[in-house]
């Protein structure tokens, strides 16, 4: 079989075929680490009946339209009371309410914000104006719950 | 006609994943088998069809010429419509693919009122297929955040100028709406231009239904029946380090996603989608006009038995001077004996 221009067209086939396979050629050889989200902290090891403001599931693949519905209800119509739809109540407030629980976002918001591949800096933009109680110098008012995380 | 075959053959596909999934719990064959099947028909069936054109040979350049072409040197030369070298060639190549700059010569021609035909431009049409082309290839690449870890630094830049706005969480991306739009303008356009749904056929809506209802799952994915992208991301990298596994848990609205978008990777290469490999190899555009410069040897030419003038007269010399006609070469110049 004779083709024609066939050092243009090998090459070109040949680039083609590297690109649309590029995410095996990059990770080839990498060993995926599972997300492996953390739960034990204090706070949650010493809950009798351990549960979330919204059953897992949903807390997995809702938690940022739940924190975008919370930013708007406290900042824009000023309430600060969520009722779950199991009745228990919470404070709106990432800092005071999500971080009692899980105060440790290294090993529990970072694990699968990287897993992901958001990228650290800006994404999720929450943390360019809050910040994790815990990570807080002490002495700046703020009560550790834990003892700083290590990397 | 063509166009409810196609939607049909769309809703078809959805209701395969939805009961395949939901009903017969073929998890394996949606998750692994269907994308492993579907990158080996693209990715053979791509190089079948460009071997398969690279076979034909182009003898002769049969560029289309849309300026002057190279000429004496005081008449001014179209370099990049009229391409005479390589390197110009390249350029219109270049502008063709990335800008499609002969789309945007694209005219219309109407009767006006009163029986008056005229021109005008239509840009539209280039102005759709351009962000078309581009929101897909942005998508495209964003995704690549599932099949990545780490994932390089210029998908996560892509993913944040493409969120620019910030709007909702998770936010909107610009080229989702975009890409939604610019489909729906082509889908529209085929639907009321009478001239063109004359000549449309199912081949021509379906894969413009099959974009939208990929955009469209994969919106609601992100928005509405959202899934966990963890579970996600875990199947996407085990099927590229094949290892596939299929995490239990993950919403059908993804299964239905990555059907559609398995089913237009398998179906590339034998549809006109093709025409993303073609544009590279069509001999109208990738050749530069040098007909009149270089020789070109037609290569299915069989040997054919040539006398030349020059053997000619060393045949007749004698004869031709004794007849008194010309001769290049007196008799005393040419060597004695006829050669040959
Ligand atoms: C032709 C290829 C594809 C097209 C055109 C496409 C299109 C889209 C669009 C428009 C969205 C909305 C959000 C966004 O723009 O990121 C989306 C979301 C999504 N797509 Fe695709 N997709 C394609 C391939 C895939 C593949 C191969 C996967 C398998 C991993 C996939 C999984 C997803 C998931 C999980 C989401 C939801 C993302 C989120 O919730 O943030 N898509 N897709």
């Amino acid at each position: 079989m004779k083709i024609y221009d066939g050092k243009y067209i090998l090459i070109g086939l040949l680039v083609f075929g590297v690109l649309a396979t590029f995410p095996i050629w990059l990770d080839h050889g990498k060993v995926i680490a599972p997300a492996d989200p953390s739960l034990n902290t204090p706070v949650i090891d010493a809950m009798m009946q351990k549960h979330c403001i919204l059953p897992k599931a949903q807390m997995i693949t809702e938690h940022m339209k739940l924190l975008n519905v919370w930013r708007t209800e406290v900042v824009r119509d000023g309430k600060r009371l969520y009722v779950a739809p199991d009745g228990r109540k919470y404070e709106m407030s990432l800092e005071t309410e999500c971080f009692r629980c899980h105060s440790n976002k290294a090993q529990f918001c970072d694990r699968c914000h990287n897993f992901a591949g958001l990228d650290k800096a800006t994404d999720p933009y929450c943390f360019s104006c809050h910040v994790v109680p815990s990570e807080k110098k002490p002495g700046a008012g703020a009560v550790a719950v834990v003892p700083k995380e290590g990397k | 006609m063509g166009i409810k075959f196609s939607l049909a053959a769309v809703v078809g596909l959805i209701l395969a994943a939805y009961i395949g999934v939901t009903g017969a719990g073929f998890y394996h064959f949606f998750g692994v088998t269907m994308p492993y099947l579907a990158i080996i028909l693209f990715l053979g069936g791509v190089a079948y069809r460009v071997l398969n054109w690279g076979r034909s040979p182009v003898p002769f350049r049969i560029p289309t010429t849309a300026g002057q072409q190279k000429s004496l040197p005081w008449v001014k030369h179209a370099k990049y419509d009229n391409p005479s070298t390589k390197g110009q060639t390249f350029v219109r190549m270049a502008l063709e693919v990335l800008l499609f700059r002969s789309l945007f010569r694209n005219t219309k021609f109407e009767a006006e009122e009163g029986h008056r035909l005229y021109y005008q431009q239509e840009k539209w049409l280039w102005l759709a297929a351009l962000t078309f082309h581009y929101c897909f290839l942005v998508i495209l690449l964003r995704h690549l955040r599932f099949f990545t870890l780490p994932v390089p630094s210029f998908v996560q830049g892509l993913d944040r100028l493409d969120g620019f706005f910030q709007v909702g969480l998770p936010g909107i991306y610009i080229t989702d709406g975009l890409f939604v739009l610019a489909v729906t303008y082509l889908i529209i356009r085929r639907l009321v231009i009478p001239q063109v749904r004359y000549i449309s056929l199912p081949q021509d809506y379906f894969p413009l239904f099959l974009l939208l209802a990929i955009a469209t799952t994969g919106i609601l994915t992100r928005y509405i029946y959202k899934v966990d992208l963890i579970k996600v991301k875990t199947l996407a990298m085990g099927l590229i380090s094949f290892h596939p596994v299929v995490p239990a848990g993950i919403g059908t609205i993804f299964f239905i996603h990555f059907f559609l978008v398995c089913t237009l990777f398998a179906y590339f290469p034998f549809s006109k989608l093709m025409h993303a490999g073609g544009i590279f190899l069509s001999p109208t555009r990738n050749l530069p006009n040098d007909n009149r410069i270089r020789r070109h040897v037609n290569p299915w030419n069989y040997p054919v038995k040539v006398h030349t003038y020059a053997q000619y007269e060393d045949h007749f010399r004698e004869k031709m001077v004794e007849a008194g006609l010309p001769v290049d070469k007196e008799l005393e110049e040419a060597p004695s004996a006829p050669a040959e």
